[in-house]
């Protein structure tokens, strides 16, 4: 038996996740086949290290897939793997709970640790707590953290195989997508992120203030569920329990207290940095380095000392 | 059209929960419970549906221990027509929920079921999609705009980096996004008229459907915390240690 994974849809090349969950599939010591969907360069993720096999399944419904065609492509390929696992985003997280269904199964969401061949950590209560989580032995259907694992190597030679795809349903059909774009690098995966909270008190302050700062480190925008539901960041920037999950190097938290459905999203940042008027706002305590200061003094201050230093 | 609205009973996401002294499972003895936040937007949307004339009929079911009556009632008082409490052996996962949901949606003929996107105690996001295969039906999960014409639903649901719009033929499955409304307050006369309403019992362990948990929790702890931060007193300063100290930035 081995272990297939199911590849992040990638606009072009590898997504960063698909190399971190090819790692992750290796802790069964079975060979990892990969499959990718749609218009996604099958050859590229044929260089990811320690895939045996990359099969493609390349069907026009398959491009922008909805939940129900990646189920029944999975389910039919299910009997001959152990293991189904991916990355824990949207693609994953809207079809493999079908898959687990339809085999009677259950599955283990945002695994952080394996500790068996059918043993997980993973966290619950908004991070607030870690649980061990055994599932029935049998196929294990599972997604990963995928932060938490080493990007597997570019430098294999797997084989590549076209596969069929079963034919659209029609019920479910995708009409329409919006993508933040631009040239910022993606939260999920960047490596210095930069957060905004409730106090930036407009869209317009929210980015007269971060953007010079997320420019000058290159970084990803992110934000608090108050800055979102206040209008001044878009839905997709939302950090945290409810939102995305980012493992940045350097996280910045800029007026922003710290909830705990927020901070459930930032912890395995290498280095939080908080800067807060309220020195006892709970991000305070969590920060590996705290300011206290009014964010508007503050941020245009690191701005300035990052330019001239930069230019001197 | 009826919908099936599945409310979980939680601890209220403000409290701090803890491990259990010998680590078997969560200590949620006397603390806060509430409805699952995702359900109340599932709920709220319902509702709105029918006083709009769209649905006739709002069912709201949960299943658990006889506490979760208090959330039926609370679920009533905020606009459901009905409740059913699933009186359910101790634990169940997400596929066994599914399933007793998949009971529920059948008999009542349902033409759509609403689910929230993930219960805040255990973060699994699972149910709704699982469901939605149980039945054959198709699923929008994450669902954060909802409109409905004959038996099309056309939703805006939220994806990393962005929003996809799709549409769905009903009877479907739709999990709730916080940001699918705003749900309203329950009022106090609201809550005392509900207080009346009989509810429904289900007798789970009846229906004869395999419930036996496929997940099992083995241990909870406290995650290792984080290492004793610092406090600075100036941007010069913490851009300093960011530099030299941590070398995160160049
Ligand atoms: C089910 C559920 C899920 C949720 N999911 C998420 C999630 O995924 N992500 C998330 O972020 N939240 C989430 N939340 C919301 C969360 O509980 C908090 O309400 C939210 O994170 C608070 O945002 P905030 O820190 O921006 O605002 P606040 O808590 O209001 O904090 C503002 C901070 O700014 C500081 N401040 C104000 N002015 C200044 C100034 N001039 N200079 C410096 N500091 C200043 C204040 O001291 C304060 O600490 C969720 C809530 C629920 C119920
Ligand atoms: N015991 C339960 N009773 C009723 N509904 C539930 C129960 N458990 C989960 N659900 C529903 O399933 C959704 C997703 O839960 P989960 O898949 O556990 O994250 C919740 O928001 C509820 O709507």
């Amino acid at each position: 038996m081995s272990v297939l994974v199911l590849a992040d849809i990638a606009a072009s090349g590898v997504a960063l996740a698909t190399r971190q969950a090819v790692s992750a599939a290796q802790h069964w010591g079975q060979p990892v086949d990969l499959l990718v969907l749609g218009g996604t360069d099958a050859a590229a993720h044929a260089q990811i290290a320690g895939v045996r096999r990359v099969l493609h399944a390349d069907a026009p419904q398959l491009a922008q897939p909805v939940a129900e065609e990646v189920a029944r492509l999975l389910n039919g390929l299910a009997g001959d793997y152990a293991v189904i696992l991916a990355a824990h985003g949207s693609l994953a997280r809207n079809a493999l709970p079908r898959v687990a269904a339809l085999r009677d199964v259950g599955m283990v969401s945002e695994a952080v640790g394996l500790l068996g061949p059918n043993s997980y950590q993973r966290p619950i209560y908004a991070g607030n707590l870690l649980a061990t989580v055994d599932n029935r032995p049998g196929l294990q259907i599972l997604t990963v953290r995928a932060s938490r694992f080493e990007a597997a190597a570019l430098d294999g030679q797997a084989e590549c195989a076209a596969i069929a795809a079963p034919a659209a349903d029609g019920r479910s059909r995708l009409t329409g997508q919006k993508t933040a774009g631009g040239e910022r690098p993606e939260l999920g995966s960047a490596r210095v992120v930069v957060s905004g909270g409730r106090s930036l008190g407009s869209a317009e302050r929210f980015h007269a203030c971060l953007t010079p700062l997320a420019d000058r480190l290159g970084a990803a925008i992110g934000a608090t569920r108050a800055a979102v539901d206040s209008g001044y960041a878009p839905n997709e920037w939302q950090v945290g329990q409810t939102g995305t999950v980012v493992a940045p190097d350097l996280y910045i938290a800029v007026g922003l207290s710290g909830a705990l459905q927020h901070t459930a999203g930032i912890k395995d940042s290498r280095v939080i940095v908080a800067i807060n008027q309220d020195p006892e706002a709970p991000i305070m305590q969590l920060a590996d380095y705290s300011l206290v200061a009014d964010i508007f003094d503050a941020v245009p201050e690191l701005v300035r000392h990052l330019q001239t230093e930069a230019t001197a | 059209m009826r919908i099936i609205v599945s409310i979980k009973r939680v601890v209220d996401h403000n409290v701090q929960v803890r491990p259990r002294s010998d680590g078997s499972d969560v200590d949620t003895s006397g603390v806060r419970m509430v409805i699952n936040p995702f359900d109340e937007n599932a709920l709220e949307e319902a509702v709105r549906l029918r006083e709009r004339g769209i649905a006739s009929e709002v069912v709201v079911v949960s299943f658990g221990d006889a506490t979760v009556q208090e959330s039926l009632r609370q679920a009533i008082a905020l606009g459901a027509n009905r409740a059913i409490w699933g009186q359910a052996p101790a634990a169940l996962d997400q596929l066994a929920v599914a399933k007793l949901l998949r009971h529920v949606a059948q008999r009542e003929e349902a033409s759509l079921v609403m689910l929230g996107k993930q219960a805040i105690d255990e973060d699994a996001g699972q149910t709704a999609q699982m469901l939605a295969a149980l039945l054959d039906w198709p699923q929008a999960v994450a669902v954060s705009e909802l409109a409905v014409d004959g038996d099309t639903l056309y939703v805006t649901r939220e994806v990393d980096g962005g929003s996809e719009s799709l549409e769905i033929r009903l009877p479907a499955v739709v999990s709730a996004d916080l940001r699918l409304n705003a749900p309203r307050f329950v009022k106090l006369p609201d809550l005392m008229k509900a207080k009346r309403q009989t509810i429904e019992t289900l007798d789970c362990a009846a229906l004869g459907i395999d419930l036996s948990p496929r997940l099992q929790r083995a241990r909870v702890e406290t995650p290792p915390p984080r290492p004793a931060g610092q406090r600075v007193g100036s941007v010069a300063e913490l851009i300093a240690k960011l530099r030299n100290d941590a070398q995160v930035i160049a």
